[in-house]
């Protein structure tokens, strides 16, 4: 399996996706720092206040907005960024949102009467799959402005790994869908939909929801079904740029039994969505670094080296259940290739440090970019 | 830490990949070991997968799978029906209600509202007495909270669902929730970290802002995955040197014994940043080298949590 750099060539974005705690905010970093220190004009977005990571880019935080990241940094690292630039920004879903309907509200008032709604207010931050929505929004935006060469996305923690995927749907049919109009009119298009009886069942309903949130509820949809139209179509271009050829989505996972299942379904499900599919990156694999098969004894060789029986002994069942893991990883990372039916997998091992600067960054890159699978563990073998 | 499982209700959360359904499995074991009458509630369609490839017998209903040990896999419509069903007494009216689909569309324009129900339901198991006839009474409800990129959004359900409805039975309702989770008394609340430069200051920040934005305490952190430390300092050295003599798969064994060591010393310099930038007790479970974690596995953490 090539490296990332061949995965990505003539790419406008990479959307790095996977279930949380697999270091997908790492990847997407790594990546972007890696095609920067290529020559690229890249920017990673990113949704996890990931603090340290901001502090090693050198950024006091990320905000909403994108910051080029110092190029003396990567001078300092020994790194040539040959005309490349690195520029970073973390996501907030709130302000975005707040920012999108500024724009589509057809006036002053409407958008007033919007941002201070209780129900949009919530919906905002609760709405499931709005945060996913508004990081679509925002590469899409980005993208549109055509300042970079690259973007990476570093998808939300989500709940469930695939919510971005059809978020923009999602939001639409939420602010089209019958909910709107029953709630738009309470008495007239829902007498319309529910037919009679219809008034009795919304006073059942008050029972339950009490008659203010009806209200709110009513009063929102209709200050937003002006910008309906709007929304349609900005979700219908995310839609557009996610599955265009231009578009390549990562999978990242980790190498046990689990995340391996999950990046199986994932990557099914991107199939499944015509979403173009760029490979999978694995991480913390605990590699088997050299042949460990040999002719000799083992426990013998080691209290020899050692001088010492007990020492050996303890040396050897570590190395025992290190190989175990090893072992493991490898088959699920078999059974992994064997699933996807392609061998775009890129091992990461587990590094014996933290990643939290552009060092480590770096350092993950010598795998990333390896240009085949055989480098990468010739790379291991002498780490 | 008898306290932590002395309450009604624990809460385990933590980011994904930490291993917090672990530690919720491992808590309610321990619970039903010392003779409470526990359940383990998993939140459905949420993080787990896992539900999607080894799917279990755990569905919506309280199942029994141990003893003293029940499970259940909290559905969020579920919740919604049952909840309907509770709140009006008349049946004319609840066949109104469901005949009409006019609750699903109201679930799906409130935001929070399934959430909200969710929670309900777990409040719900963990009543002295319960609303559901003839419901089971539990001495001990543990949660496997779903992970969030912002730990606080499960706690914050009620009180955010309180904002947005002003008043009304569903404003009652989301309060009486929120008192519930803020009860110390009767709810508990573990973090699952990693000892990682990430975990550790996602839980220090997860401590913070659930004090300051949902106003509750952590009663206990469990740091997860922490490597034995096999190898004393002095041994390192042995090690390392015995490592330029030795040739072959002895080599190979030595090296892997020095990245264990560095990783075992990596891991303790993590533990004790979570010590200090957190005020709750610190917990440590043990790295399983096992890949598949077996029962004898579930056995050590048991003792481990408890």
């Amino acid at each position: 399996m090539s490296g990332i750099a061949e995965l990505l060539e003539g790419k406008r974005v990479c959307v790095c996706a996977g279930s949380g705690g697999v270091g997908k905010t790492t990847t997407a970093a790594a990546i972007a720092a890696g095609m920067a220190a290529r020559g690229k004009r890249v920017a990673v977005l990113t949704i996890d206040p990931a603090k340290r990571l901001a502090d090693s880019l050198g950024l006091p935080e990320l905000g909403n907005v994108e910051r080029r990241v110092d190029p003396a940094l990567f001078e300092a690292g020994g790194i040539e960024a040959s005309g490349g630039e690195l520029w970073a920004m973390m996501l907030d879903a709130k302000q975005t949102f707040d920012q999108v309907v500024r724009e589509q509200a057809p006036d002053d008032e409407t958008r007033d009467r919007i941002l201070s709604n209780r129900i949009y207010q919530q919906l905002s931050v609760a709405l499931a799959g709005s945060q996913e929505y508004m990081a679509m929004e925002k590469l899409y935006e980005i993208h549109a402005s055509r300042r970079f060469d690259l973007l990476v996305l570093d998808t939300p923690p989500s709940r469930n790994a695939l919510d971005f995927l059809d978020a923009p749907k999602r939001l639409t049919q939420f602010i089209e869908g019958r909910a709107l109009q029953v709630f738009m009119k309470p008495a007239g298009l829902g007498m319309r939909i529910f037919g009679r009886g219809a008034t009795m069942m919304f006073s059942v309903l008050r029972r339950i929801t009490g008659v203010d949130l009806l209200q709110d509820l009513s009063e929102f949809f209709q200050a937003f079904s002006g910008m309906v139209d709007g929304f349609r179509e900005r979700a219908h271009r995310v839609n557009e740029l996610l599955t265009d050829p231009s578009t390549s989505f990562l999978v990242v996972c980790g190498p046990q039994g689990e995340p391996i299942a999950e990046a199986v379904y994932f990557h099914r499900k991107l199939e499944q969505a015509q979403m173009p599919f760029g490979g999978v990156i694995v991480n913390k694999v605990h590699y088997e670094t050299e042949d460990a098969e040999g002719d000799g004894d083992l426990h013998a060789d080691l209290a020899a080296a050692l001088s010492d029986e007990e020492l050996a002994a303890r040396v050897a069942a570590n190395f025992d259940d290190f190989r175990a893991l090893a072992a493991s990883d490898r088959r699920n990372i078999e059974r992994l290739v064997a699933e996807i039916g392609t061998d775009a997998v890129i091992e990461v091992p587990y590094l014996d440090e933290d990643v939290h600067d552009l060092a480590g960054l770096m350092e993950v890159n010598r795998y990333l970019f390896a240009s085949s699978s055989e480098e990468r563990e010739a790379i291991a073998a002498s780490a | 830490m008898r306290a932590l499982l002395d309450k009604r209700l624990v809460i385990v959360t933590g980011k994904g990949g930490v291993g917090k359904s672990t530690v919720s499995l491992a808590l309610a074991l321990a619970a039903a070991r010392a003779g409470k009458r526990t359940i383990l509630c998993e939140v459905a369609s949420q993080e787990h997968l896992s539900h999607v490839f080894h799917s279990s017998e755990v569905g919506y209903h309280e199942t029994q799978m141990a003893e003293n040990l029940w499970a259940i896999s909290i559905d969020p419509d579920e919740s919604m029906r049952e909840y309907v069903l509770l709140q009006l007494k008349v049946k004319a009216m609840r066949d109104l209600l469901f005949r009409s689909r006019i609750f699903t569309y109201l679930a799906a324009a409130t935001p929070g509202l399934k959430e909200l129900v969710t929670i309900g339901k777990i409040w719900e198991l963990a009543l002295t007495e319960r609303k559901v006839k003839s419901g089971r009474r539990y001495d001990t409800v543990i949660v496997d909270a779903p992970a969030t990129g912002h730990g606080v959004g499960f706690m914050q359900t009620p009180r955010t669902f309180a904002n947005v409805a002003r008043v009304g039975p569903m404003r009652q309702q989301a309060e009486a929730l929120d008192r519930f989770i803020r009860d110390p008394k009767r709810t508990g609340v573990a973090v699952v970290a990693l000892p990682e430069e990430m975990p550790v200051n996602e839980t220090a920040a997860l401590e913070r802002d659930l004090a300051e934005e949902v106003g509750v305490g952590v009663d206990r952190i469990y740091c997860n995955a922490l490597y034995p430390e096999r190898f004393a300092e002095q041994e390192v050295e042995r090690i390392e040197s015995a490592a330029d003599r030795a040739n072959g798969v002895a080599r190979v064994a030595c090296r892997a014994a020095l990245a264990e060591a560095r990783r075992a010393r990596a891991q303790r310099e993590q533990l004790a940043r979570l010590e200090e930038n957190c005020a709750a007790p610190v917990t440590t479970l043990p790295f399983v080298f096992t890949p598949q974690l077996g029962v004898a596995d579930i056995e050590g953490l048991v003792e481990a949590v408890a």
